[in-house]
């Protein structure tokens, strides 16, 4: 068992409790044939391996280099993703939000936990928690300033998306200084997870050279 | 339903405290968790509006302490032996079992043909989408000013609590899709248009305590929202 919980023997014996729970569950499912160990490693070897925020990361750094392109991707993002051979489930009508001089975007799903899989993964453990569910909301400087080092200026306008509906919104970030001249490839490097959850800038040149 | 699962805008529930990294899956059990949502999909235990609906009725102390992948367990369990998938006592054998013999392995799969690795590697990219282009013309456009109708349904609803009452602006339209409120109570898909409405921090907290130069938007369904005026100049 995972040795990230609490070694409380309460804790342990909570885990211990769900540990033996889902096996149970599994092993109906099994019996059924509703569900294999061959098709849960096969899905958690493509959200390991194949679908993470390095997807997105290609499609911001080819907007950043692709005037057409990025058109495209903040008209329909889906499509555009699309093209790339990005897309699918928990992503099947995205919407890209640009960020600009003077407006900052973020998303959040107070509801439940919306994320937009295809191009950033599977969400991280703090954006399904109540905290950054019920804050994002109501307290986005602070949240952003306080929990992720990340001041926004106060004459930008900060808009947070949250994402209610089947549509998922995610962040074009803005292209960092210093980078001109840089190709697709070398700007994908810059783009963070946390740049196009809202949370977080891009990358600097420097910390890419 | 008026849940604890509605978060938006509480108080005190304390840091975000992100990590610097973290793994994909804190555990291993976790990976099997998450595959159970397509499986059991596939299966026709619910939908994703169905399935949200049963992590709503996780108890709320449970709600909030326990993980994002306990609450889909829940709702795989609460969906599976309300259609019959799942027998409840057999769960609760094979988890004592399972509890005393922690070894133990799970049982041979009875799938000779690897469908069920296809499935997954067919769905993940293709995805389901809720969108269902229709003929229904839409009563709002981009522009408008709507308020949100103050009506609280017992069942599955996507009616926030913060924006019940409030009143914002149009910004997208997005067509008809699956409308929550009926496909999450077993009462079919009945598209809606999906609109985006933008909310000013003021409009949603009050003009003392909103943050300042901010704004937040919500995706409702044609039925939460009316024209603005009406209830406007009543206010």
């Amino acid at each position: 068992m995972s040795a990230s919980h609490s070694t409380s023997p309460v804790a342990s014996d909570h885990q211990a409790e769900v540990v033996a729970r889902v096996k149970a569950i599994e092993s109906i499912m099994i019996e059924k044939g509703l569900m294999t160990t061959e098709a849960v490693d096969r899905l958690a070897e493509i959200y390991e391996n194949e679908v993470g925020p390095q997807l997105g990361a290609k499609v911001v750094a080819r907007a950043w280099t692709d005037p057409v392109f990025k058109a495209r991707l903040l008209e329909n993002a889906s499509t555009a993703c699309a093209e790339m051979g990005i897309g699918g489930l928990q992503g099947e009508d995205m919407v890209a939000v640009e960020d600009t001089d003077d407006l900052h975007h973020v998303i959040v799903c107070t509801l439940c936990s919306c994320y937009p899989w295809p191009v950033l993964g599977l969400p991280p453990n703090w954006y399904k928690q109540p905290a950054y569910r019920s804050r994002m909301v109501r307290e986005p400087r602070k949240v952003l300033r306080e929990e992720f080092g990340y001041a926004i200026a106060d004459d930008v306008e900060v808009r947070v998306w949250d994402s209610s509906s089947e549509l998922r919104y995610w962040v074009l970030p803005q292209r960092p200084e210093g980078t001109d001249g840089w190709s697709a490839e070398q700007l994908e490097a810059l783009v963070t997870r946390d740049s196009m959850i809202g949370v977080g800038a891009p990358k600097a040149p420097q910390a890419a050279a | 339903m008026n849940g604890l699962h509605d978060l938006g805008g509480k108080d005190g529930l304390g840091a975000v405290a992100p990590p610097p990294e973290e793994p994909v899956w804190k555990a291993d059990w976790e990976k099997h968790a998450h595959a159970m949502f397509p499986l059991a999909f596939r299966a026709g235990f619910f939908g994703v509006d169905s399935f949200r609906y049963g992590m709503e009725q996780i108890e709320p102390v449970e709600y909030l302490t326990s993980t994002y992948y306990e609450h889909w367990v829940h709702s795989v369990t609460h969906h599976g032996v309300r259609l019959g998938h799942l027998d409840p006592e057999e769960i609760e054998k094979r988890t004592q079992y399972y509890l005393e013999n922690p070894d133990a392995p799970l049982p041979e799969g009875q799938d000779p043909d690897g469908e069920l690795v296809a499935f997954i590697e067919a769905v993940i990219p293709a995805g389901a989408t809720a969108a269902r282009p229709g003929d229904k013309a839409p009563k709002f456009a981009v522009g408008d000013r709507v308020t949100v109708v103050n009506e609280v349904p017992k069942g599955h609803t996507r009616r926030a609590g913060y924006v019940r009452g409030r009143t914002g602006t149009v910004i997208m339209a997005h067509g008809e899709m699956i409308y929550p409120d009926t496909a999450g109570n077993d009462l079919g898909e009945a598209p809606e248009h999906v609109y985006t409405v933008q909310f000013t921090n003021a409009e949603l907290w009050g003009e003392e305590s909103a943050e300042p130069n901010g704004t937040v938007t919500f995706d409702v369904w044609e039925p939460y929202i009316v024209p603005a005026t009406a209830q406007e100049t009543a206010a």
